[in-house]
């Protein structure tokens, strides 16, 4: 479902301050940012320039100390700890950098896991599993564990996961952080072509602008903690 | 989560750290065993006097004796009877005849009616006489713990000519007790001959005392006296079956009073001076008693003296559980360390977890079955050990009985009924529960951020 005039997200002048000590430190301080259904967005900057925490704050892992965040029209600053956590399962899957697959877990098992959280019927995981798992291209490895697949495939899993609950919106952290040139490359024309087919609202966050470039409709850039330029790449 | 998937999580949790895991559930095992053995003795002691006290038929028994009616006699009993009407001055009080005796039968979880029938015989065995106390003994005293172990064996019937000795007794015969078993001997007695009916007379014309010869055959020879001496088998030196003293019609203290009666304008029927009434367990006493009493009887029991050790091993129960809890406290420390070192690691897993839209409450939810499951396997597993360790008890104590001189038969020490395994089980459920209280707690709370930034 989508209101709210066709975003998918909406912060307004969203603030994210911790008292460390006497010092305040500033994450994200004032930050406006509207998403529109279906676009890729990257945010772009330095380490420490907030980006990932701003993610965070879309994805409801955390809360703003001002502003508000509108996630397809809901306040998640409003919202109970119970409903930002179903707000993660049903309308967002997250992607990070260190892909954060269970170890002792196999592929498979691993994609389940966002279906067994938010109580999806048991005779309908597998195929959600197969049809995540397919898209991604790794139907041959779902009872293989994380140490037994490359980094492109962990990713790719990490991906699937992600997916396989249907969200509205990706959030992925620096989702090729960790991957060499061609494989990022590859990650982020299969996050793409997903886009394309479902429909997806993707946010990223990266420091490579080479690949912000090729790949987001639109460059956010964040400089302690404040949102820089915000502008359509052609 | 749904409550299977939170299962299936929490089995795979503990099977990853698996020797961890069940050291904890082994530490909760041994406290549960203690829990266990320390109850099951207890309980076992309870059972093992609860069933000798059956056995001797004192708890389930009403001794029930004919009010008196004059001042100065019938004791405390008699004067609380006054004093609460229940007996009037001016009426005669109720006989304890055979026609009282098919009444009481008639009450409620009555079992067994038995008139105690004892009197003083001349007994010759092997050209000597001597005198002995005679009480008739009905079948069911021979599960009295009398008769355990004594020498020969009980009557064949319960008009059988035979009689068993009280082993005092029968050293007076022989000094080689053992040797009298199969010996006939000669009882010499009183026996009441009813007289005719004499037309010019008013009531009963009364009865004569007649000396009658019954030859018995010697069966068995007892230590101790059936009932602990109480009641109807008490202080006797021989004993024969209960029909058979019936029949002998040996004159009882009771007839002298039945004869005054009589001289009253009353008959003179056979009476009783005491009954024994036998009900189905010690629950049932307090019913028929009042029954029995409202029939116009005295009555006497030893319900209370059971109330009272009910209260003893209860107390002893009670402390025996306190100190077998310590260990299972004790193991209860070693889930909170072990959940406690699970957040630690599984710190970034939480953090994914609740990335992937886990709510505070299922992560809460995970360890908590986590917690519950070392409960149950370890309550599981601790009251099998703690049976184990009652069973060698019983092994050890059983053979320690058998080289007694004479040999003591096998006793059950300790016990474990079903409400004490599944009690033991729920307990050391709940403990771990307790024990995973603050660590389910620690890691529903964890900042999912800071997690999933752990390295």
């Amino acid at each position: 479902m989508t209101t709210d005039n066709g975003y998918a997200i909406r912060a307004q002048h969203v603030s994210r301050h911790y008292q460390m000590g006497p010092t305040l430190i500033r994450a994200v301080d004032d930050v406006s940012l509207d998403v529109t259904t279906g676009e890729f967005i990257a945010l772009l900057g330095s380490s420490g320039s907030g980006k990932s925490t701003l993610l965070n704050l879309l994805a409801g892992l955390d809360r703003p100390t001002g502003g508000a965040i509108l996630a397809h029209g809901r306040d998640l600053a409003q919202m109970s700890s119970q409903d930002l956590a179903r707000h993660r399962s049903a309308t967002v899957g997250m992607v990070f950098q260190s892909f954060n697959l269970l170890p002792r877990m196999t592929l498979e098992e691993n994609v389940e896991l966002p279906l067994r959280l938010a109580e999806v019927d048991r005779a309908d995981r597998p195929g959600r599993v197969r049809e995540a798992v397919d898209r991604v291209g790794l139907l041959k490895r779902m009872g293989h564990r994380p140490a037994e697949l490359s980094g492109g495939e962990q990713q790719r899993v990490a991906l699937a996961r992600a997916l396989v609950n249907r969200p509205k919106i990706l959030l992925a952290d620096e989702p090729t952080g960790n991957l060499d040139s061609a494989t990022g490359e590859e990650i982020l024309r299969l996050i793409g072509e997903i886009r394309e087919r479902l429909g997806m609202t993707i946010v990223m966050v990266t420091h490579e602008r080479a690949l912000a470039e090729r790949f987001a409709q639109r460059i956010v850039f964040l400089a302690d903690g404040k949102l820089m330029s915000d502008g359509v790449h052609p | 989560m749904k409550s299977r998937d939170l299962f299936e999580l929490a089995g795979r949790n503990l099977r990853e750290a698996i020797l961890r895991n069940s050291l904890t559930t082994l530490g909760i095992a041994v406290g549960v065993a203690s829990l266990v053995a320390m109850l099951s003795l207890g309980v076992g002691l309870q059972q093992m006097i609860n069933k000798r006290m059956a056995r001797s038929g004192l708890f389930n028994a009403i001794f029930v004796a004919q009010r008196q009616n004059f001042r100065g006699f019938g004791g405390e009993e008699g004067r609380r009877n006054r004093d609460a009407g229940t007996t009037n001055p001016n009426e005669e009080p109720r006989v304890l005849d055979d026609a009282a005796l098919d009444v009481i039968r008639k009450v409620p979880n009555v079992t067994e009616v038995n008139p105690d029938i004892r009197f003083t015989s001349d007994v010759r065995y092997n050209g000597s006489s001597r005198l002995a106390f005679l009480v008739g003994l009905p079948p069911s005293a021979a599960s009295d713990d009398a008769f355990e172990g004594m020498k020969g064996h009980f009557f064949s019937g319960p008009d059988a000519d035979e009689a068993i000795l009280q082993v005092d007794f029968a050293k007076e015969l022989e000094k080689d007790t053992s040797s009298l078993i199969g010996k006939k001997l000669t009882l010499r007695y009183a026996e009441r001959q009813s007289l005719p009916a004499d037309k010019n007379s008013n009531g009963d014309p009364g009865f004569s005392v007649v000396r009658r010869e019954r030859e018995l055959t010697i069966v068995g020879i007892i230590e101790t006296t059936p009932g602990g001496g109480l009641g109807g088998f008490g202080r006797g030196g021989m004993f024969i079956p209960i029909t058979l003293a019936q029949n002998l019609r040996s004159v009882q203290n009771t007839d002298v009073r039945a004869i005054l009666r009589a001289a009253n304008g009353g008959s003179t029927p056979r009476t009783y001076g005491n009954v024994t009434v036998r009900v189905k367990t010690a629950n049932e006493v307090q019913a028929a008693e009042d029954a029995i009493k409202k029939m116009g009887f005295t009555t006497f029991s030893l319900l209370d003296a059971t109330r009272n050790l009910r209260r003893v091993f209860a107390v002893i129960d009670l402390f025996l559980g306190i100190f077998g809890s310590l260990a299972l406290a004790v193991a209860s420390l070693g889930i909170v360390n072990t959940l406690v070192m699970a957040i630690l690691e599984r710190r970034r897993e939480i953090g994914v977890l609740k990335a992937l839209g886990a709510g505070d409450g299922d992560v809460r939810r995970l360890f908590f079955t986590e917690a519950g499951a070392m409960g149950v396997l370890g309550g599981a597993f601790g009251v099998f050990l703690g049976w184990l360790m009652g069973q060698m008890i019983n092994f050890g104590t059983n053979i320690y009985l058998s080289r007694l001189d004479p040999p003591v038969p096998p006793e059950t020490i300790c016990s474990v009924p079903w409400w004490l395994v599944g009690g033991a089980i729920g307990f050391s459920v709940l403990v771990s529960l307790i024990a995973g209280m603050y660590p389910a707690s620690r890691a529903a709370r964890l900042n999912p951020v800071e997690a999933l930034r752990y390295e």
